[in-house]
């Protein structure tokens, strides 16, 4: 198989000596029509990889942001077949832009691993971040995964060592997210300097590129983080301008929005030259 | 050849009860359940924390609970004798403290100082804020707003103990959201923190503990009726929720095959309305709160909100043991609406004279139709998992009493 689209995304990063800025978007938040312009809103100002948020009814890793983007989500009806057609079209004319799914286990299960991954492959989605199946529950998603070419993208948080680290590794593919805080999305501000090191650690044990995420969101934070990791991850500071939008019931606003802060982090991560 | 706890084999080294249980928890917390399973492994076999425990459960706790012969109730039904396992006389009025007193000696032994839990009906949360104030620690309660709405007297007693209460607005303010909350505080204080959930659910190690520390319940139990009947029961009944009391009620009779192992599902509203916390008879299996279990769910894999007037049934899940008994044909799933719990609330005080909450009525809503089946020269155990007096104000409401 030749190169996937995540490779590619990060090669092309570092060919521009930067790293890499992946945002998050919940699916259907506020509506799907307004997800699909925001997708190209993101890609257009310098999102390299994008999170596609499947909504869950118990998201348990999530803070309020993402807590409320789903139950927006939902509240508009938005199915997993929804969020794989939103992807679907996306691809029909673009490319290049990976997409990953990011969501919680139940819906997929629910699917079947084997239907989703099937479904998912055709859509053009990339990969997936299932944060309730650690490596320990994960095995049956990445045998079906490894048939359709999909990457299983792990996380590592502050509370991985060196023999966690091994484990996460094993199976995984495209790139590491690295959880910057203990903590729930959207809470509290990573500290680079003492996570540093766990980056630098889990980079080579992993042989992947590392993201970092959880807590950042904006410009400054983004250049700090590009320092230590091959990439940034900003989800819970895209999601509030889906909630701006249904709030004012203007959901045109929110891909302008989405767009002027992409670009924004954008500017600052490639401040930072990356050798 | 005693072949009892022969089913002590499950879980298996990943947690699982056949294709149930498992590990099912954001990479945060994955460090810290193996490092709760190797702590417990070590404290089973540390003669010191049994003896500790045992001290506590006779002298703090009141065990072993009676095994009382609720002889107007077998009259009233003309059938098999009917037993109650009282565990409702427990210290804290239920059975939660049996759980919540080993957690809380595991989280001592692993050096954490502030300890969370969940609760619904409260009963759970005044366990662990009960013991927390016994050993000058640090207590989190998450409780749904609904709950705290409905369980007013436990939320003043947990406040009493020194536990601070964080009532959950997300979802429909009930059990599983509070808790979500639990689960998103225990990722963000993972140092610190010691979750202490109570019911037999959640990632592996939690339902083999629970069960592990609620199994004193059937242990007496076989051990009492053995004494007083001279064999074993027929069956023995206990309502379920996540499912604790249940488990530890049936667990130490799972290899005794001519005992009926039979729990009660609240059925709410009925099962057919879809208004229901029947996990069982009404879900499907799924993956939630860390385990894969029998859940309340949509096509979709969303989770459905889960009903009854039972605030320590209200859960969508149910512990992942309970699926595997069920899908193995070793227990049996029954159902109780609410109307007919409340019947049975009635039922039990005026003939027997003691209060049940309403979680047992559920139980005993099913025992007259068992007690009949097995016939005079039955014998069955019915696990009186805890007391009536925080009900009242919600049973009153129910039967439109002004108070």
């Amino acid at each position: 198989m030749g190169r996937t689209r995540i490779e590619a995304a990060f090669a092309k990063a570092r060919g521009e000596h930067r790293a890499v800025l992946v945002t998050y978007l919940m699916a259907g938040d506020p509506d799907l029509e307004t997800s699909y312009q925001a997708l190209c809103a993101l890609r257009d100002n310098g999102a390299d990889l994008i999170e596609l948020g499947a909504p869950f009814t118990d998201p348990m890793a999530d803070g309020a942001a993402i807590q409320k983007a789903g139950l927006r989500s939902l509240a508009a009806g938005t199915k997993l077949s929804d969020v794989i057609a939103l992807a679907a079209r996306f691809r029909q004319d673009d490319q290049t832009t990976p997409l990953i799914l990011m969501g919680y286990a139940n819906p997929v299960h629910s699917m079947g691993y084997d239907v989703f991954a099937q479904k998912a492959a055709a859509a053009g989605i990339d990969g997936s971040i299932i944060v309730d199946l650690p490596p320990e529950e994960d095995a049956p998603l990445r045998e079906v995964y490894a048939r359709h070419g999909l990457s299983v993208i792990r996380l590592a948080t502050p509370t991985t060592d060196e023999s966690r680290a091994a484990k996460v590794a094993e199976g995984a593919s495209g790139f590491i997210y690295f959880v910057a805080v203990t903590g729930v999305t959207g809470a509290g501000s990573a500290d680079p300097a003492a996570i540093a090191g766990k980056v630098a650690m889990v980079k080579k044990v992993s042989g992947l590129p590392v993201c970092v995420g959880f807590g950042v969101k904006s410009g400054a934070q983004a250049a700090e983080m590009a320092k230590i990791a091959d990439g940034v991850v900003v989800g819970s500071a895209f999601v509030e301008k889906a909630g701006d939008a249904q709030a004012s019931g203007r959901f045109g606003d929110a891909p302008p929005a989405m767009g002027s802060l992409a670009r924004e982090l954008q500017g600052a991560i490639a401040s930072v030259r990356k050798s | 050849m005693d072949l009892r706890n022969t089913w002590d084999k499950w879980p298996d080294a990943n947690g699982r009860f056949g294709e149930f249980g498992g590990r099912y928890v954001a990479e945060t917390l994955m460090p810290l359940v193996l490092e709760l399973e190797a702590e417990y492994r070590k404290a089973k076999q540390d003669p010191a924390f049994a003896a500790e425990m045992q001290d506590l459960w006779t002298h703090y706790v009141g065990r072993p609970s009676p095994l009382y012969f609720a002889e107007r109730l077998t009259e009233h039904f003309g059938g098999a004798k009917i037993y109650f396992k009282r565990d409702e006389l427990n210290h804290t009025g239920a059975h939660k403290i049996n759980n919540c007193l080993g957690q809380v000696l595991l989280a001592r032994r692993m050096g954490k100082k502030r300890i969370i839990a969940e609760t619904g009906a409260g009963q759970h949360g005044v366990a662990t804020a009960t013991i927390c104030a016994r050993f000058g620690l640090e207590c989190v309660v998450f409780m749904g707003e609904t709950d705290v709405e409905r369980q007013k007297p436990n939320v003043f007693r947990m406040r009493l103990l020194g536990a601070k209460i964080i009532p959950v607005s997300s979802g429909t303010g009930t059990l599983k959201d509070a808790m979500n909350e639990a689960l998103r505080d225990w990722v963000t204080n993972v140092e610190t923190t010691f979750y202490c959930i109570g019911t037999a659910a959640g990632p592996h190690p939690y339902p083999e503990i629970v069960r592990d520390f609620q199994s004193v319940i059937g242990t007496e139990a076989r051990a009492q009726i053995l004494e007083r009947e001279g064999r074993l029961p027929d069956a023995v009944m206990a309502c379920i929720g996540g499912g604790s009391n249940a488990i530890g009620l049936f667990h130490p009779f799972i290899d005794d095959e001519t005992v009926r192992l039979i729990g009660v599902e609240a059925a709410g509203h009925g099962i057919e309305t879809g208004l229901h916390a029947a996990a069982l008879n009404g879900g499907k299996p799924g993956i939630l709160h860390g385990n894969r279990t029998y859940l309340l769910q949509t096509d979709d894999g969303q989770i459905i909100d889960a009903h009854s007037i039972s605030a320590g049934l209200d859960y969508p899940g149910i512990g992942p043991e309970h699926a595997f008994l069920r899908d193995m044909g070793r227990a049996e799933y029954l159902s109780c609406t609410d109307d007919e719990a409340l019947a049975a609330f009635q039922l039990c005080t005026r003939l027997e004279g003691i209060i049940p909450a309403l979680e047992p009525a559920h139980a005993l809503a099913r025992v007259g139709e068992v007690a009949k089946e097995l016939g005079p020269k039955g014998l069955m155990i019915l696990n009186m998992c805890g007391r009536g007096d925080k009900d009242v104000f919600s049973v009153a409401k129910a039967l439109g009493v002004e108070m």
